[in-house]
């Protein structure tokens, strides 16, 4: 039986997906050199295709520039956005809380504690993913330890869970100053990729933030309707058939990989998990299997055009966790007060 | 497919951190009957209720239901037999009572199913039954708290289980829907054979409809039998600390309660 606002929302999907499509090549076209649609399609097609043929009659550095400088960069940011858009949904629906993200639960700063450890004691043991690896544990960590923190009597408490989070973020982010402060010549390293970097993104980041983002969107699709339910509460998702504190743990568990691993291969970009989740419900509802699909597209929009600004619109590059922050952050402002006001969806 | 004993709760203790809620208690409840539980604020009827429906595990003793161990149910298959109206309602991001009640589908409808026709069929017999058809749209965070509750009984009434428990579900609702959902918990006892477990405060509703009442009383039993044996003026004033006289009610022939005010 398709109803009226399921069809809106596979127009709205279908829209999404599209806008994604373009986004991806229009900002590839755009930077210090400017390069035709039709070519980068072309370029694309013969690395798909494995046909060197298509390339014929291009620019030398035209295949280089796409395939090896701007789409890691433009892909990473897009899985990016779409990754942490959907962690964002998932917290926000298990914590019941319109502004849950992976910040309240201090998942970020576990894991820039990490990279932060790695990049201070210029760990190079695993080679280039040692300062992924780090924030990875630190992300996983700070995980147990505020899941730890908010059990009693073997439950997790959904209100319990963001104070323990803001409490070892606290701890976290005092941690991470310390290390800046000890880290002296080092400092500017730590910094700038605490602040958010798409400028060094590689294919193997490509294919780490793919799989992640992948996994990420099975799972909680899997559960969607679970997360539906849960939204009810404990008591009442327990007796419609919902083994809520199993959902509750694997879902987590899933976010804080996703989160983890954005974090790891990009530095920490806020208000994206925040933002989207928000901005997509008011679009559809609040039906998770809608909102995971339509928040996934929009946040790899939403990111990738941040990044196409300041990688090609700006004369300097600032730092895209900045700019996430400068532009989210009023407009998230906006979008509260307007939620307060008028009729909405809470 | 009713066997004997519908439930048969052996020395069961729990506590949350610190003293006992539920101290030892013993209890076998046949199917097919109307049960009530009464007993002052915080004795320990909500838990009570939370170990039955398998929400929570007690610390010690053990809980059938229909002969085999209740931890041994899974979630979704309990869910099919035990349906749950709980004392608060949660109304999470705002999704339409059509929506919530739906969910009461969900241990009948497979993960990547949609809902089938028996499930809309289930969905809007309910809301008949309710009477909540007007609102079928409506967001349940725009409802009033009577509103809500009707709501939420009636996604109880769509999971279709043979047993419903009901956390005073009617705390909020005015005489009229009182007593149609009181009439209608009955008429599932009486005419479809199921078992009604509720929580009720108000003690001559539970003398009008229950066929058993179970009085707790500091998280332990202090009498369960057929509610003219045990709705008396000893037990009241033992459970609530209040005087008390029960007569029969010239009006609808039911046990009445009535207080001695202004002692």
């Amino acid at each position: 039986m398709l109803r009226h606002s399921d069809k809106k929302f596979f127009l709205l999907t279908l829209v999404l997906a599209v806008c994604t499509g373009l986004a991806i090549i229009v900002s590839t076209g755009m930077g210090y050199m400017t390069i035709s649609a039709e070519g980068i399609l072309r370029v694309i097609g013969a690395h798909l295709l494995g046909n060197p043929s298509l390339v014929e009659g291009l620019e030398k550095t035209v295949p280089y520039v796409v395939m090896d400088v701007r789409l890691p960069r433009i892909l990473t940011a897009a899985l990016v956005g779409a990754g942490l858009a959907m962690s964002g949904v998932i917290y926000q629906g298990i914590l019941l809380n319109p502004l849950a993200d992976p910040y309240t639960l201090g998942i970020s700063s576990g894991a820039a504690f990490g990279a932060s450890l790695a990049l201070l004691a210029n760990v190079t043991l695993f080679g280039h993913f040692s300062t992924p690896l780090f924030a990875f544990v630190g992300a996983i960590l700070t995980l147990l330890t505020v899941m730890r923190l908010s059990t009693f009597n073997g439950q997790i408490s959904a209100q319990t869970l963001i104070l323990s989070g803001v409490i070892v973020g606290a701890i976290l982010s005092a941690g991470i100053s310390f290390l800046k402060y000890l880290a002296d010549e080092q400092v500017a390293i730590i910094i700038f990729w605490l602040m958010g970097s798409f400028a060094s993104s590689t294919w193997k980041g490509v294919m780490l933030v793919g799989c992640a983002a992948l996994f990420g969107a099975i799972v909680a699709l899997f559960y969607g309707r679970d997360l539906n339910i849960m939204s009810l509460g404990r008591r009442s998702s327990d007796s419609l058939g919902v083994d809520t504190a199993k959902v509750r743990k694997i879902l987590l568990l899933t976010a804080s990989l996703v989160t983890a691993v954005c974090v790891a291969v990009t530095g920490i970009i806020g208000f994206i998990g925040l933002i989207v989740p928000h901005l997509m419900r008011y679009l559809v509802g609040p039906d998770n299997r809608k909102l995971l699909p339509a928040s996934a597209f929009a946040g790899a929009i939403l990111l990738l055009l941040a990044d196409t600004v300041t990688r090609a619109v700006l004369p300097v590059e600032v730092p895209i966790g900045v700019l996430t922050a400068l532009i989210g952050g009023p407009f998230f402002c906006v979008i509260f007060r307007q939620k307060q006001k008028g009729r909405s969806y809470e | 497919m009713s066997s004997h004993c519908l439930f048969s709760i052996e020395g069961v203790s729990f506590a949350y951190t610190g003293p006992l809620v539920l101290d030892d208690i013993n209890l076998v409840l046949p199917p097919g009957k109307f049960y009530g539980i009464v007993g002052p604020n915080g004795c320990g009827k909500t838990t009570f209720l939370d170990l039955l429906t398998g929400c929570k595990k007690p610390h010690s003793g053990t809980i059938r239901f229909q002969d085999n161990p209740l931890s041994s149910y899974d979630k979704r298959e309990l869910a099919r037999q035990l349906a749950l109206v709980p004392q608060e309602f949660d109304t999470g991001f705002g999704f339409t009572v059509e929506e919530i009640v739906l969910m009461g589908r969900h241990p009948h409808i497979d993960r990547f199913s949609s809902p089938a026709e028996k499930d809309w069929q289930a969905v809007d017999h309910a809301m008949a039954a309710i009477g909540i058809e007007e609102l079928r749209d409506r967001y349940t965070n725009t409802l009033s708290g009577g509103q809500k509750q009707r709501v939420v009984v009636a996604r109880a009434l769509a999971q279709d289980t043979p047993v419903l428990f009901f956390d005073e579900a009617t705390s909020s609702l005015d005489i009229k829907y009182t007593l149609q959902i009181f009439n209608l918990a009955r008429n599932l006892v009486y005419n479809e054979g199921r078992t009604v477990i509720a929580v009720i405060h108000n003690l001559n509703l539970a003398a009008a409809y229950c066929d058993f009442l179970i009085f707790m009383k500091d998280g332990r039993l202090q009498q369960y039998g057929p509610t003219p044996e045990t709705m008396t003026a000893e037990n009241i004033s033992e459970a609530f600390d209040v005087q008390a006289q029960v007569t029969i009610d010239p009006y609808n022939q039911a046990h009445h309660v009535s207080f001695q005010y202004f002692k």
